[in-house]
């Protein structure tokens, strides 16, 4: 299985890949057009601030590769958020992917958020022996709200979007490869889909 | 339901873990990387790296213990000291920690805060704060507690929120390596003042003291060294313990 993690130079990527080497699979990081387009799997990671990742991402023309791609795609965190149409955060028109928004929490609530929340209302094969209400890691200032792409929520003074699907495209607010043996089983079961 | 963390603290000299009391007598207890997967395994849920030689010896980066780390353990973790550019952060970045913890650096050159916030987002720019209560006054402190500066504690705080860390560490001087509790008054000050995640650092000695940090300090963390190095607390019991008594925690 040749799985490939976007190296466009927002993101934690030596986790995802290190992540995955536990699994006991080898991740390639690329940026490369052909590389990424004859992967069996591609991870889109991302970690900072939506808007330079953007441009990051359109620097590389990597903007154009990623909605084309039929294999299945797991972005992560500021990852998922680009899927999006757009984001509060710096005014960022994102990829289009899932038919929803990007708003920042409100004064409600501590932001970021950063710790540990629990999932719920899993809808989709990336659970699978994963429990309602397991535990997951997340940090972030922006959300997606509940919508129809949504497949597992979570509750930060407001019920939200914490993983998406739409076709073959997967996103999670929370970083998979940061929680712990749970996150573990999600990683394993996005590479089994 | 967000979930207050527990966070053992490594501090880094020369490569291996050392506590100090009140930050003089170091004593070793261990290798880091084989710490870290022991808490990841026992249910922490984060880890703090702090080089405590690095601002004094000007030591750069724990860039090759960050790569260790990350390919061992599957929880965050944050890496401090020394730290005082964009490319020292993107570096301990890239080679897999998750946030990192800044200092003295930050009152040197506030604007640093700024420019990781903006390169790096706030999420991951932690700003460490120790401070001493001198003539009721809570004063800030650098070089690991022994230099103190003219900032007051709680304005330097909100300047740090404003300029975007994304959390802070707050230690108190007074309390730390005294085993009597966290400094909960300060904590819940700074906790109600600021709108950002607050860790409460300095003085653990038993399981009530946790209770208290996040009831009566209102903290979002607390973070704390030899009661878990010497075992004197077990994570698994300190979590059982704070759910006992009400608090969210992740079991």
């Amino acid at each position: 299985m040749k799985i490939v993690i976007i190296d466009y130079g927002a993101g934690n990527i030596q986790s995802i890949k290190f992540a995955i080497q536990r699994l006991g699979f080898e991740a390639i990081l690329s940026n490369n057009e052909t590389e990424i387009k004859t992967a069996d799997k591609v991870i889109f990671p991302g970690v900072g601030e939506a808007s330079s990742a953007m441009r990051m991402l359109r620097q590389s023309k990597l903007d154009l590769v990623i909605p084309t791609l039929k294999k299945p795609v797991l972005g992560i965190c500021l990852g998922m958020q680009l899927m999006c149409t757009k984001s509060e955060e710096g005014d960022t028109t994102g990829l289009g992917i899932f038919d929803a928004p990007v708003i920042k929490f409100n004064n409600s609530v501590k932001v970021p958020q950063i710790g540990w929340n629990q999932i719920s209302q899993l809808n989709s094969p990336l659970f699978n022996n994963i429990k309602e209400l397991e535990y997951v890691y997340l940090v972030h200032s922006y959300f997606v709200a509940e919508c129809d792409e949504t497949i597992a929520i979570s509750d930060y003074g407001v019920k939200y979007s914490t993983a998406l699907k739409k076709d073959n495209f997967y996103g999670v607010q929370f970083h998979p490869e940061k929680s712990s043996d749970a996150g573990e089983q999600i990683l394993k079961n996005f590479l089994e889909l | 339901m967000l979930t207050k963390r527990i966070i053992p603290c490594l501090d880094i000299k020369n490569g291996r873990t050392v506590k100090g009391i009140n930050f003089v007598d170091l004593r070793d207890a261990g290798d880091p990387v084989e710490l870290a997967a022991i808490y990841a395994a026992s249910g922490a849920d984060e880890l703090v790296f702090l080089d405590i030689s690095a601002t004094e010896e000007r030591r750069k980066t724990l860039a090759n213990l960050v790569l260790k780390v990350a390919e061992k353990i599957n929880i965050p973790f944050t890496v401090g000291g020394g730290i005082s550019s964009v490319e020292d952060v993107d570096i301990l970045l890239q080679n897999g920690a998750d946030k990192v913890s800044i200092n003295s650096s930050a009152v040197k050159d506030p604007d640093l805060i700024n420019r990781l916030a903006a390169k790096f987002g706030s999420q991951c720019i932690t700003v460490a704060i120790d401070a001493k209560l001198i003539d009721g006054e809570w004063i800030v402190h650098l070089v690991g507690g022994k230099v103190p500066t003219e900032l007051n504690l709680f304005e330097w705080a909100k300047e740090v929120e404003k300029r975007g860390a994304g959390e802070i560490l707050f230690t108190s001087m007074n309390n730390d390596g005294t085993k009597n509790g966290f400094a909960n008054e300060a904590l819940a000050k700074l906790s109600t003042e600021l709108n950002i995640p607050i860790i409460a650092s300095g003085g653990a000695g038993n399981m009530q003291h946790f209770c208290d940090a996040f009831i009566e300090g209102k903290a979002d963390a607390a973070l704390a060294a030899s009661v878990f190095h010497f075992k004197e607390i077990e994570i698994k019991d300190l979590k059982e313990e704070l759910r006992n008594k009400g608090i969210p925690v992740r079991i």
